[in-house]
């Protein structure tokens, strides 16, 4: 299982043909608290790029986009009750969509770990 | 385009507390210290320190009557210690600003304007006031509010009298060595005082106040989202010139005996929507799921757009998602079921009395 990271700081957990998505540790530190998040049908499919989710914090609502091309085969309905859990575990219990990755080759454009470290520091 | 931002005499404080900035009309402010849902809750329970040294502080002297030209504020009644809120109206009655006029002594009068739209409320002002009165403007005062139920605790350890001032009153004070003049007045809800100090001294006030383990520095996020609960307007948002003081839900901030007067400015059209109703109306909604509902949704009614949301948010200490907008009177009634457009979805809300949240204002 390999996570890889974009620029606009969601990851994706890829393992086989599926891939879990979710925001970084440091963009739920930057939204702050999160009161709701509104998650797309399962069933949808998406383009890399494509608006996948919307998270509102206290303030703002931002945009959750694909990293990569897919079909949505699970969401995270969890996060309905307690939209908290993206704070408390981005990068855990506070994931958002399972998608089924179209293709694997578009990874490739995405960051490592040590790629996305430095992209905020 | 990058402008230069403007620092408030706190702004090194700031810092230091670990604040995440945000650029606010024209300044470098504090955002949100903890978080904003911690900071509102911790404001409701015991009490915040807000910087608002962004706004426009100004002392009107000569002939004061005429501020009432352009405002529906009746001065004959506001006695010295009392501060009042009113609006400032173009020619046509659209609000140009809300502020706040006190008489903290006997030397003319002080006002408190918003930071956006200072510059042209005090160049308004100046340009009627002509020779009848003169506006010097107090650019090295910071402003500082205190607000929650603790705020008295904290402001009495500094100088007991400032407990038995009720809503509403100002004056001078010397809190614990510094001079501030000083009102029991806010914009959350809660008791507070509200506190103009010399530039110099502000840091100094503020530490006093923060070493007070009930208080903690809160930032402009909460300050919006206690406000909003509070039903209190944003100007620039809730309303603007566009507006006028009846469709904002403002008619107690029109003095009766202006009414009676009708001498200010917009006064036709302002009596006969006072008359008539005006054609919408602001009012406070809140959400029926989740989803918080943003400026500029539409509000809509069996498919129909009736309104639109000028602020909304999640209400923390509503537990909710909350917030304001105009919608066509006749929908404007307590407890009418709308919907709310939010990324092409409606959802459903219901209109509720404001504040949403209760004040709790110290009234003696």
């Amino acid at each position: 299982m390999t996570t890889h990271f974009t620029e606009d700081h969601e990851w994706i957990k890829v393992d086989g043909e599926e891939g879990v998505i979710g925001i970084t540790v440091h963009a739920a530190e930057q939204l702050g608290d999160v009161v709701f998040v509104e998650l797309p049908e399962v069933g949808k499919t998406v383009e890399k790029g494509d608006e996948l989710a919307v998270v509102e914090s206290v303030k703002a609502a931002s945009d959750i986009f694909a990293p990569v091309s897919g079909e949505v085969i699970a969401v995270n309905s969890a996060l309905e009750a307690e939209p908290a859990k993206v704070n408390e575990a981005p990068e855990g219990e506070g994931w958002f969509v399972k998608l089924k990755v179209k293709d694997a080759s578009e990874l490739a454009d995405l960051m490592d770990e040590a790629g996305y470290k430095a992209h905020i520091a | 385009m990058t402008e230069t931002l403007h620092l408030t005499p706190l702004h090194a404080l700031h810092l230091e507390l670990g604040a995440k900035m945000t650029p606010f009309a024209g300044y470098d402010m504090p955002l949100q210290y903890e978080g904003i849902m911690a900071e509102h809750l911790h404001t409701r329970a015991h009490a915040g320190l807000f910087d608002v040294s962004h706004m426009g502080q100004a002392r009107i002297t000569g002939d004061v009557s005429a501020l009432e030209d352009l405002t529906t504020i009746d001065l004959s009644t506001l006695k010295v210690g009392e501060q009042r809120y009113t609006l400032l109206l173009n020619k046509d009655g659209g609000i140009m600003d809300d502020l706040m006029v006190s008489r903290p002594d006997e030397d003319g009068i002080f006002i408190v304007v918003n930071a956006a739209t200072k510059t042209q409320d005090f160049a308004y002002m100046r340009a009627h006031f002509g020779d009848r009165a003169t506006l010097t403007e107090y650019p090295e005062r910071a402003l500082l509010a205190i607000q929650g139920p603790d705020a008295v605790k904290a402001v009495e350890a500094l100088n007991a009298d400032g407990a038995k001032m009720i809503f509403m009153q100002t004056g001078h004070f010397n809190l614990d060595g510094i001079d501030v003049i000083m009102s029991r007045s806010g914009y959350t809800g809660e008791d507070g005082y509200e506190i103009s100090v010399k530039a110099e001294e502000a840091a100094d006030l503020a530490r006093k106040v923060l070493a007070d383990t009930r208080v903690k520095p809160i930032g402009l996020g909460a300050r919006d989202s206690l406000r909003l609960e509070a039903g209190l307007c944003l100007y620039g948002h809730d309303m603007d010139e566009s507006r006028s003081p009846i469709e904002a839900s403002l008619i107690w901030a029109v003095a009766k005996s202006r009414r009676e007067r009708a001498d200010f400015p917009g006064a036709q059209r302002i009596l006969k929507e006072i008359a008539e109703k005006p054609a919408q109306k602001r009012v406070g909604f809140v959400m029926r799921d989740r989803a918080p509902a943003r400026e500029g949704a539409e509000i809509v009614i069996n498919g129909d757009v009736v309104g639109v949301v000028t602020s909304g948010g999640f209400g923390p200490s509503a537990d909710k998602p909350v917030g304001m907008g105009y919608i066509a009177t006749e929908h404007a009634a307590i407890g009418t079921e709308i919907e709310i457009l939010i990324r092409g979805k409606a959802r459903g809300a219901e209109i509720v009395k404001m504040p949403i949240v209760e004040h709790r204002f110290y009234r003696g």
